[in-house]
């Protein structure tokens, strides 16, 4: 019940996933600017890239995973309700996951074909997209949680998250690459799902800790 | 002991005997761990560059040090809910970034004249240097909480979320470089080094480690002294 | 079902500086209590503090039911509500959508939300879009849950602020009934309340 309104939430507001999209199509059209047209450098690059701006675009909406709630009193409510609020942190984060992350990682292969990827890469980056889109959801929902009444809002949630999002980033990526060059993929895909369990798991603990936090 | 340094009063007594003394320590320790470094033979294969591996070893060793007495602070602030405990985890953590970058820094040194580049993507380099950021972050979740005990407590879930992450980041790291075989595979001495270069190591290392020591005693003696001064002035104002 | 609320002793700080020191109040079925103070006394503290939201510094709160006392995190989730300054409204939504999630939120049965729709007179409100209501009309939405899942305490910050007089009376009746049904009312307010209440004034 809880999931459905915050699914109806964040989908309803600022057109649903549309921004988190436009965002990564943008980023994902300034790399080749940035580093040149060479299809053989790029084509390298790409599954790489389209994961990475993956992660920056789910920073995006982030930050109003619980300020928004904060700010109306609506946190106060989840709080006293009859679930635990370990348990409104963890629809919160699926509800962003459904609703950006899991467009987001439909787009992703598309990305990367556009930036010179193979195409045979496809299917695998979209499964790591979708499951690396978890670890992204839940811990930047922690980082989120955490600056809770601070001052500096999406750029300090992107300055504690980030360097949480090293594994996913590097276990998707191997896993990507792996794929490619005929490799054993599985290891790496299984970390991934590995890390982004323990995140689902784990992270609606340290938000609601942080919730009750910046509450009181 | 631990429970005695609670009381603040006791605190600022230990402290203000503990950390001349750490800090005296220090000072004879790292005079003795140059003077070793300086007159130990230069390696074989890297020359004279060996001497930066006494700064840049230890330095690495104290920047993961520091995040695991920043990790047990936290925990024990957030679970027994001791404002002590609070100061002293915030006042190590500039203490721990400051030994990353030297780490980070010296370590780059150190590598430019074998790698012939400044910087190289391997296993270890790239996990301190996310615990740099993660350091970072710390620093700029405390500076961005205006209520100090609220800041404290963020902090707190964020250094023991940090604390599990970084063997993971680790282990993510080290597995990512196997992968691509990078151009390093860097090991800096390993159970492999000569006792010639241990003892010089091993004593700059506990110089290190008593230079932290004390330097931390007097960060958290002046958080409680600030905060001390804060609540006379509030009590004044009203 | 909670019959009686008791604080001894509670001492409230916000960051460094001590709200209130030993504060006691006893609350019983039938009794209202209206918390009185200048701005900045620590009413919406006192209040967050019964609700279990801010940690006081010293003394208890106690909860009692009809066969003893009930521990506190069953009180906090199922026996008070608490109506703070902020509506807890999210402005997207409609306002029948949101009046439906707080009262199934807060254990409400099925037909509560339009019994409270009739109570409060928000019936012609209901398609709207939370956004475009005025202040009070938003009030009374929030205040509709406290009808439509009822519970026995009520923590109240300045609930009538946005109301208008006619409104302000209308609730006062709302509140006398839960007051005769043995319901318990602690509110916070700068006005009289339009009920009887004790008057309890909140110093440093």
């Amino acid at each position: 019940m809880l999931l459905g309104r915050e699914l109806a939430l964040s989908w309803g507001r600022g057109g649903g996933p549309l921004l988190a999209l436009a965002f990564y199509a943008a980023t994902a059209t300034l790399l080749p600017l940035a580093t040149g047209p060479e299809p053989a450098r790029l084509a390298a690059l790409a599954p790489g890239s389209a994961w990475l701006a993956l992660a920056l675009a789910s920073l995006l909406s982030l930050e109003r995973l619980f300020e928004r709630d904060f700010e109306d009193g609506a946190l106060d409510l989840l709080a006293l309700g009859p679930a635990p609020l370990e348990l409104a942190a963890l629809a919160k984060c699926l509800a962003h996951w459904i609703t950006a992350g899991a467009p987001l990682a439909l787009a992703a292969p598309i990305v990367a074909i556009a930036l010179g990827a193979s195409p045979t890469l496809a299917p695998m980056i979209a499964l790591t997209a979708l499951i690396g889109g978890i670890s992204f959801s839940f811990c930047g929902g922690v980082g989120a949680a955490l600056s809770l009444g601070s001052r500096r809002g999406g750029v300090l949630i992107a300055v504690i998250v980030l360097p949480l999002f090293a594994p996913p980033v590097i276990f998707g990526a191997g896993a990507i690459d792996a794929y490619g060059a005929g490799l054993d993929w599985k290891t790496g895909l299984m970390l991934l799902s590995a890390f982004s369990l323990a995140c689902l798991g784990l992270g609606p603990f340290a938000m609601a800790a942080a919730c009750r936090n910046a509450l009181s | 002991m631990i429970a005695a340094l609670a009381n603040p009063r006791a605190f600022i007594r230990f402290s203000q005997w503990a950390a001349p003394l750490l800090g005296a320590v220090a000072a004879v320790l790292g005079a003795i761990g140059l003077w070793l470094d300086f007159t130990a033979p230069p390696d074989y294969q890297q020359g004279y560059t060996i001497h930066v591996m006494f700064i840049h070893v230890p330095a690495a060793w104290m920047s993961t040090f520091v995040y695991a007495c920043l990790g047990g602070a936290s925990f024990i602030g957030l679970v027994f809910r001791h404002a002590l405990a609070d100061a002293a985890a915030r006042a190590a953590a500039p203490l721990g970034a400051a030994f990353t970058l030297l780490a980070l820094v010296t370590g780059s040194l150190w590598g430019r004249p074998m790698w012939g580049t400044w910087w190289v993507w391997d296993a270890r380099l790239t996990s301190v240097l996310v615990l740099f950021l993660l350091y970072l972050g710390y620093m700029a979740l405390d500076a961005a909480i205006d209520d100090e005990a609220k800041a404290a407590r963020a902090c707190s879930i964020l250094a023991l979320v940090g604390l599990i992450n970084l063997p993971i980041v680790h282990y993510s790291v080290v597995w990512w470089n196997t992968l691509h075989q990078g151009p390093s595979v860097f090991r800096a001495g390993g159970p492999a080094m000569p006792p010639i270069y241990l003892a010089p190591l091993l004593t700059m290392v506990l110089a290190y480690t008593a230079a932290f020591g004390a330097l931390w005693l007097v960060r958290i003696r002046s958080e409680v002294w600030r905060r001390r001064a804060g609540a006379l002035a509030l009590r004044a104002a009203d | 079902m909670m019959i009686r609320l008791d604080i001894e002793d509670l001492s409230v700080a916000r960051g460094d500086r001590i709200l209130f020191r030993k504060f006691g109040l006893s609350l019983a079925a039938g009794e209202a209590a209206a918390l009185t103070g200048r701005n900045g006394a620590g009413k919406t503290s006192l209040l967050r503090a019964i609700a279990g939201l801010i940690r006081p510094l010293e003394g208890r709160i106690h909860f009692q039911a009809e066969n003893g006392a009930l521990p506190p995190e069953d009180a906090r989730s199922r026996e008070l509500h608490l109506i703070g300054h902020q509506d807890g409204l999210k402005a997207g939504r409609t306002a029948w959508d949101e009046l439906k999630f707080q009262v199934a939120w807060t254990g409400g049965g099925p037909g509560a939300a339009e019994a409270a729709c009739e109570r409060l007179d928000l019936k012609r409100l209901r398609g709207l879009e939370v956004r475009k209501l005025s202040a009070g009309q938003r009030r009374r939405l929030a205040l509709a849950r406290l009808v439509a899942s009822p519970r026995r305490l009520w923590l109240l910050d300045e609930p009538l602020a946005p109301l208008d007089a006619g409104r302000r009376a209308a609730f006062g009746e709302l509140m006398k009934a839960h007051l005769d049904g043995g319901g318990m009312i602690l509110a916070a307010v700068h006005d009289p309340l339009p009920i009887a209440a004790s008057a309890i004034e909140l110093t440093a």
